[in-house]
């Protein structure tokens, strides 16, 4: 192994270094770059009756001539369509109002963690990541048994006399959000406990002792320290939440437009493939903007080192 | 410098209190701060175990001890962190149970300094008085006056990272004085600064302290710290107080082994009381090899243990033997170490013992300089020793 090692160094430039960090490298260009590359090639062709669905990019004509042909009708269909840009703004609203709850449901429970003692912080941390050991879908399944007419809430609530009828919840906004904001919680409430967890107590203590009350040295020391731990959770919660196609599909109504489920629509219903190949790209697009913006974010607070 | 008008109307007592105007040998000045048995308790473990302490307006008041000695507690106790187990503490005459810390008209600068690391140098200052409401020209204008009394005024848009530790240093301190409190609490002022900056920064703290009349109260470990900065040295050990003193005091006049052995260096001589007069006292010792006069009386049963300290500055090198029957041993030198203004012996006595002696460089020219092997006597003056029974 030593000697196959230092001769592939010493023929190639091949170290155990670089070996370790293809890895990675060679993971992302399979799994990721290539099934990009083929989607963007998709969304520029026609779409056709036939395996693939879609009318190839490139062919040798008869006059040994290499044909291209990159079709922007696609895209030019999704501006026109008021459809599409509908269902994205609608997808973002959705994304951005779920991301909102995360983040007021989740704040004070990472901040109560990161308070606990160390006995108990691990236990409960252990319990925010639990559900996770179970299928998404059981658990969405879960609340529909919860939510629905017949269901736990609704025969609690007759049972005790204080409804008469059943609410209304399944096939609502407002189960959609429940649905969304429970199973996007986690990837709020870790990302701000890692970052409330590295506050230095004596912070808030050196503001209490300049005469703020514990709630205005909370507002004015722990909330703005709290800044980059609050945009990397809704940052993780946003952005899938803008895809999201299970859970307005499961527990939302059939009016809620989500671009999710136009996607799947293009790639199921009307096997229009390169059609949804241009919904991917453009959401794609529209999602890595964010991305960009908080990793300069990210890259300027490392740069500035608020934690020391 | 001068002409800052940091206080506004002249203070009845103004600057750092010389040991001749002491206001803690005056039975008729009241303290300002008034710690009154005061204990903490965490489960088990007494941190402060019941302190009485009066500490009086302009001093800088020095807690001195070792890690775990219970001063940070008390001085948390102080600034209201932590609430004490038994006891009752006042500043200027108010019971400050159940004040919140908020309300204290005590400030404190950490020992980490705590500087808010989102806001900058400016911001940091003014934080006090914002959360008071004041105006904010009035707020300009004074965190002004407090950037130009510690000399930071260019670094006023600065963040703190942006700074270095004497510089964090500071602004800490700028932000702990901005609101003029009664009472300034310091953990470890020095500790994080390299040796010439602490120096420096420990006159400038004592300027500054003179110039403002505020109150100090300063933790430390460091006793040389506590030595320059201190009107007076609380010196702590397991919770509890064991000497309090004039840096003088404490240093020539120790009451324990434990504040003897604590500040600064000396050598201990174990021994048996043989003579107890109101003059003087005798004791044998087999430490030394002999007796040792001791120009003061003591109260001891006879008989008892006790110890003589010498400090190593006060011990005299000689190559043939001294006049006096006592306070005299013979020795080999064993080690020496040329510090520049004075050299420090090891010498090992006849006894066995070795003991620690330092001889100021008077003469630039070694020759007959005593080194490694020289038999010589150690000697010192009866006034020189003092006695501690614990």
């Amino acid at each position: 192994m030593v000697h196959t090692l230092s001769l592939l160094q010493r023929r190639f430039g091949i170290t155990g270094r670089r070996l370790v960090i293809a890895v990675p490298w060679v993971w992302l260009l399979l799994f990721f770059l290539i099934p990009f590359l083929i989607v963007l090639e998709i969304s520029f062709a026609h779409t056709r009756l036939g395996v693939p669905p879609y009318t190839p990019l490139w062919e040798w004509t008869s006059e040994h001539a290499l044909h291209l042909s990159l079709s922007a009708a696609n895209y030019l269909f999704l501006a026109r369509e008021t459809l599409y840009l509908d269902a994205f703004l609608s997808s973002m609203k959705v994304a951005f109002i779920s991301t909102f709850f995360c983040l007021l449901v989740a704040y004070p429970m990472a901040y109560g963690i990161a308070r606990a003692s160390a006995r108990w912080r691990n236990t409960l941390l252990l319990l925010v990541v639990l559900p996770f050991w179970t299928s998404f879908l059981v658990r969405v399944y879960a609340w529909i048994g919860l939510l629905r007419n017949n269901g736990l809430i609704n025969n609690v609530l007759m049972g005790l006399g204080l409804i008469h009828e059943p609410i209304v919840m399944m096939q609502t906004d407002f189960a959609m959000y429940i649905g969304i904001v429970y199973s996007y919680l986690p990837f709020m409430i870790l990302p701000l406990y890692s970052n409330l967890e590295k506050h230095d107590n004596t912070l808030l203590e050196a503001a209490v002792n300049l005469g703020a009350t514990p709630f205005k040295a909370f507002l004015q020391i722990t909330l703005p320290l709290s800044l980059p731990g609050m945009i990397a959770g809704s940052m993780l919660v946003f952005i899938p939440a803008v895809g999201e196609f299970v859970i307005p599909r499961l527990l939302g109504g059939n009016n809620t437009l989500m671009i999710g489920r136009v996607l799947w629509d293009e790639f199921f219903n009307n096997r229009n493939w390169p059609e949804a190949s241009a919904v991917a790209m453009t959401l794609l697009l529209v999602l890595v903007l964010p991305i960009m913006i908080f990793q300069r974010y990210q890259a300027r607070e490392a740069g500035a080192g608020l934690h020391r | 410098m001068t002409g800052i008008g940091i206080a506004e109307k002249p203070r009845p007592q103004m600057g750092r209190l010389r040991e001749r105007e002491a206001p803690w040998k005056d039975p008729a000045a009241t303290a300002y701060i008034r710690i009154e048995r005061v204990s903490k308790k965490f489960g088990d473990f007494t941190a402060v175990d019941d302190v009485t302490l009066d500490i009086y307006r302009g001093e800088i008041f020095c807690l001195l001890g070792g890690s775990g000695c219970g001063k940070t507690t008390l001085l948390r106790m102080l600034a209201g962190f932590e609430a004490s187990t038994g006891g009752r503490i006042f500043i200027d005459g108010h019971d400050m149970a159940g004040v919140p810390p908020f309300k204290r008209p005590v400030n404190m600068m950490f020992q980490s300094y705590a500087l808010f690391p989102h806001m900058t140098v400016e911001k940091n200052v003014a934080f006090g008085l914002k959360q008071e409401g004041m105006p904010k020209n009035e707020i300009a204008q004074r965190v002004a006056e407090m950037l130009a009394l510690v000399k930071l005024e260019e670094f006023a848009r600065r963040k703190p990272h942006q700074l270095s530790g004497g510089q964090r240093q500071r602004v800490a301190l700028a932000r702990s004085l901005i609101k003029r409190p009664k009472l300034l609490l310091l953990d470890e002022p020095l500790g994080a600064l390299d040796k010439r900056l602490r120096e420096h920064t420990q006159f400038e703290l004592v300027n500054i302290q003179e110039r403002l009349g505020v109150t100090f109260i300063v933790v430390t470990h460091d006793q040389e710290e506590a030595m320059t900065l201190a009107t007076r040295i609380g010196v702590m050990n397991h919770g509890r107080i064991v000497q309090v003193g004039t840096p003088h005091e404490i240093y020539e006049f120790p009451k324990t082994r434990f504040t003897a052995e604590f500040i600064g260096n000396v050598n201990m001589f174990e021994g048996r009381v043989i003579e107890d007069e109101p003059g003087h006292v005798l004791i044998e010792s087999a430490d030394l090899g002999g007796r040792i006069h001791v120009g003061h009386g003591i109260s001891s049963a006879p008989d008892a243990a006790v110890w003589a300290a010498v400090r190593p500055e006060k011990m005299i090198l000689a190559r043939e033997a001294p006049r006096e029957r006592f306070n005299a041993a013979p020795g080999t030198i064993r080690e020496v170490a040329y510090m520049g203004d004075v050299s420090i012996y090891l010498v090992q006595l006849d006894s066995g013992r070795t003991v620690r002696v330092t001889q100021p460089n008077t003469r630039r020219h070694a020759d007959g300089a005593f080194t490694w092997d020289d038999r010589v006597w150690v000697w010192w003056h009866e006034s020189s020793a003092v006695v501690v029974t614990e």
